[in-house]
């Protein structure tokens, strides 16, 4: 055996290089499926002052809540509505995700697979549908 | 902490091309090396194996390289049958043993990492303290407060059955060191691997600690880091499911309130 002198090199302790992770990890697709239900989550947060502010134009009087009306009718207001739907609908088939798994169930790998998909399928097209009604009921 | 990038002294460079063996079935190795011994960052060295003169299993690819091109290239094993855990790392992107690991199952060239998110000893050979004093923490072996019977704690075939899928794991960490909470907080969280161990007590008929082992987990970090994120499941080389036992924890926690 080789004498052991654990801290006569510097390197050894403090300086000891962290082993790749994200960089190296390959991306699967349950894992970011869980990165999107949070950037959801948080995306949601902000999406909550698009409402408040809304609300606040409408208790503001009509010249206010006119102008509004029109920021969140233009093309580029649209595409942010657009967004916000999906990632309402994303993080809530997510979070009925989550309540499957806080029975228990839902572990298996083809279990896991098949719901990650249909979360995203699902978000994909629930956000269409309710466009599409959206536009139908104007 | 959440850091997405790696330290200044961790960042990997291109590392040295080793001249290449004789024969006409090469394959190609990126692997990560980093010497105590030397003064300069991690760096990724490129092998070449001759395929025909070496056996199935990414480990039997490192034990070429270690035996014919250069013997510096520094990796744990022992069983070479996927029971010891030693020879766990990061290999074509996910966590798992060299030595379980068919060369056929990967496409293109084999990248070689230590597990991930740990402070790395040499080459392959990662610091597992905190993962090892972390499963002591968990107090894993029998509890008992009534007196012991004169021969073995007997158990009835349906309640070792429920220990099925638990009592396999070999703690090489894969899961653990898939998971990024584990990465972000690996200080505080348990991590998979220690969480199944836990739950294999917990669900344990002759164990009578159950309450005391819940009450230590009831911890915004111990247990609750687990956000089902799968990686662990994704990663362990024994099938096993570690997100199914931290599940079934969470579960015990609410039907003791209820």
């Amino acid at each position: 055996m080789s004498e052991t002198t654990p801290n006569s090199n510097p390197r050894i302790g403090a300086d000891r290089p962290l082993s790749p992770h994200l960089q190296v990890y390959r991306p699967l697709f349950t894992m970011m499926m869980s990165i999107v239900h949070r950037i959801t989550g948080v995306g949601l947060y902000f999406g909550m002052f698009l409402l408040a502010w809304w609300l606040f134009a409408a208790a503001s009087g009509p010249d206010y809540f006119n102008w509004v009306q029109g920021a969140f009718g233009s093309w580029f207001g649209q595409v942010i509505l657009f967004g916000f739907t999906w990632a309402l609908l994303h993080h809530m088939l997510g979070g009925l995700r989550h309540f499957v798994w806080d029975t228990g169930r839902g572990f298996g790998q083809v279990a896991r697979e098949t719901m990650a998909k249909a979360t995203l399928a699902g978000s994909v097209i629930l956000t269409v549908v309710v466009w599409i009604i959206g536009y139908m009921v104007r | 902490m959440v850091q997405l990038t790696l330290p200044k002294n961790s960042q990997m460079k291109q590392g040295k091309t080793w001249d290449k063996p004789t024969g006409s079935n090469l394959r190609e190795f990126r692997i990560y090396r980093w010497n105590p011994d030397g003064d300069g960052n991690p760096q990724v060295d490129t092998y070449h194996v001759d395929m025909d003169d070496c056996g199935p299993m990414v480990l039997d690819a490192l034990i070429w390289i270690k035996s014919n091109i250069d013997p510096t290239l520094t990796f744990r094993r022992s069983c070479r049958e996927g029971i010891c855990g030693s020879c766990a790392m990061n290999i074509d992107g996910t966590n798992t043993l060299a030595c379980t690991k068919g060369m056929e199952e990967i496409d293109g060239d084999v990248k070689i990492y230590p597990l991930p998110h740990l402070p790395v000893v040499k080459d392959l050979v990662p610091d597992l303290t905190n993962f090892y004093a972390q499963h002591r923490s968990i107090e894993p072996w029998l509890k008992t407060t009534t007196p012991s019977p004169e021969k073995e704690w007997k158990q009835s075939e349906a309640d070792r059955e429920k220990l099925d899928g638990l009592y396999e794991c070999i703690l090489c960490a894969c899961c653990s060191t898939s998971c990024p909470s584990y990465w972000w907080n690996g200080d505080r969280y348990l991590g998979p691997a220690v969480l199944l161990q836990s739950y294999r007590w917990l669900i344990d008929s002759r164990d009578e600690a159950t309450g005391e082992r819940l009450d230590d987990l009831e911890d915004p970090f111990r247990l609750y880091r687990c956000h089902t994120i799968m990686n662990c499941a994704q990663a362990c080389p024994k099938g096993l499911n570690p997100a199914k036992a931290i599940a079934e924890i969470k579960k015990m926690m609410v039907e003791r309130r209820v």
